[in-house]
């Protein structure tokens, strides 16, 4: 625990240079720049309203704001994870050369995707605010939301990005699950009406993704309460699974070098 | 107490690679036995003092556990048995291809470089101008380094390290890097650091002539075990004879 809080200490302006240098060069290589952070999410929100309200005529009150909060928070997690599991060995060039502790990869990537996050926020607001939607104390609430989703992106990425290391097929394993569950999240549609009972609930509770969207709809659309037991059940297994991460990365990352 | 304070010490330093082989899930599917977990010892016991401003250089084959010491030195995997004490000095290993993000430009790689070296960023910003002048890359700084030709991209690399000066470098066959101008450079550039009396260098190289020119002392290395140890005049010799 000292440990990691030295390392975090010790790395995190490597971390946070590091990220805006890895956003810097994205938009350096591409015509339309920075746009593609507002027009990535603003696209793939109209195919999925195209397809929701069109094809299937399922449609949700204030339904781009609703596609919108699940979408943004969905790819928050999946690129993260999604990525780590290669992780090591695409950035060998520097793992062997130098040492850092490995998790600080990880924690990088998390805020080049966190900041593109926060870009779909802010036009997850515009909107909200276009639509009138009134917001009441209940919107406090994404404070421990958003940790919760920190804290579960970051515990799953750890342990994937340690077995990626080894194993390795992982990677079309965890994409083909990613896939799984990002249909079973209800990114465009409502999992809890769609789905029907008893299995809405256990999709709902069992999946973190899909109760941190629900509920951040919830309290900032609907004005609803979140279910703060859950969230907070996810919150302390969030953090068990980053422990458990963290413990095995620190104990193990001196052999990654040697098989990449 | 001796006089001479020693900067790196080497203990009975041990390091083997399990051939920890990557699984795939088909291949731990489908064969019942467990793979034999074969080990590789590349370095075997070896033991031996810096003292803090010299110049040592290792010798030995290819394949005698000289870079994967190095690499331990450096702190980039941990020894199996045996320890190391850098006594605190900061280190950098400075091998052919140090670690760029290719999408960066140069000068990004050139801040995060100096960063996991442990500089503030400030320390590196004030350094820049000189790293680049060194490096001569000119304008290409500024682009991505994946544009750069092998030659740029090692002269980049010796240039950070060279110019950023931590207290123990470890050098790994990049002495010949670049043109032959940049060549006489990093060269000149090598033998300023000797002379500072700070600076504690550990240099691999297959290059006798080298090594006779730049070190103190000289440790053979065979199969991952010290063959001989001393000075180049002792050492050296000994090595051409063997190695013809």
């Amino acid at each position: 625990m000292k440990r990691f809080i030295n390392d975090i200490k010790k790395y995190y302006k490597f971390t946070i240079y590091s990220a805006k240098s890895e956003l810097k060069s994205e938009i350096a290589n591409s015509h339309l720049s920075w746009l593609w952070w507002i027009l990535d999410p603003l696209l793939f929100m109209m195919v999925y309203s195209f397809i929701s309200i069109i094809v299937f005529s399922k449609s949700e009150p204030y339904f781009p704001v609703f596609v919108f909060i699940g979408l943004a928070s969905w790819q928050f997690f999946e690129k993260t994870v999604k990525v780590s599991v290669k992780l090591v060995s695409n950035n060998r060039s520097i793992v062997s050369k130098v040492y850092l502790p490995k998790y600080i990869l990880i924690l990088q990537k998390m805020g080049v995707q966190g900041f593109k996050m926060m870009i779909s926020y802010i036009l997850v607001v515009i909107m909200m605010v276009g639509y009138r939607i009134h917001v009441g104390p209940v919107i406090l609430y994404i404070i421990p939301i958003f940790l919760t989703l920190f804290v579960i992106t970051f515990g799953f990425s750890t342990i994937l990005m340690h077995f990626g290391v080894f194993v390795e097929d992982l990677f079309n394993v965890v994409n083909v699950l990613l896939r799984l569950v990002f249909y079973l999240s209800g990114i465009f549609y409502n999992i809890v009406k769609r789905v029907p009972e008893p299995y809405n609930e256990v999709l709902l509770k069992v999946n973190p993704v899909a109760l941190i969207m629900t509920d951040l709809r919830s309290v900032m659309i609907y004005e609803t309460m979140p279910h703060r037991k859950w969230i907070l059940l996810w919150f302390v297994i969030g953090v068990l699974l980053s422990v458990i991460g963290v413990k095995t990365i620190y104990k193990y990352e001196n052999s990654y070098v040697k098989v990449i | 107490m001796s006089e001479i304070e020693n900067a790196i010490e080497v203990r009975d330093l041990r390091i083997s690679y399990k051939c920890l082989n990557k699984l795939s899930i088909k291949k731990s599917l489908f064969t019942l036995k467990k793979s034999k977990a074969e080990v590789f010892e590349a370095v075997r016991g070896v033991s031996f003092n810096v003292p803090k401003g010299q110049i040592m250089g290792i010798i030995g084959k290819n394949g005698s556990g000289k870079s994967t010491m190095l690499r331990a030195i450096a702190g980039i995997f941990a020894p199996d048995s045996g320890s190391i004490d850098l006594h605190g000095f900061s280190v950098s290993l400075l091998s052919i291809g140090v670690g760029f993000q290719k999408k960066l430009t140069g000068r990004e790689n050139i801040i995060l470089s100096g960063m996991l070296l442990g500089f503030s960023e400030e320390h590196i910003k004030e350094k820049m101008d000189q790293i680049i002048k060194f490096a001569e890359l000119g304008d290409f700084i500024d682009r991505p380094v994946r544009t750069y030709s092998s030659g740029m991209y090692s002269k980049l690399a010796f240039s950070i390290t060279a110019i950023l000066e931590t207290d123990i470098m470890l050098i790994d066959e990049v002495l010949s890097v670049g043109d032959a101008k940049f060549k006489k450079k990093s060269y000149n550039k090598m033998k300023k650091l000797i002379t500072d009396k700070n600076k504690t260098v550990i240099i691999v190289s297959h290059s006798s002539e080298t090594l006779r020119k730049l070190c103190d002392t000289i440790l053979w290395l065979h199969d991952g075990e010290v063959k001989m140890q001393g000075s180049v005049a002792e050492v050296l010799p000994v090595y051409e004879e063997f190695m013809t």
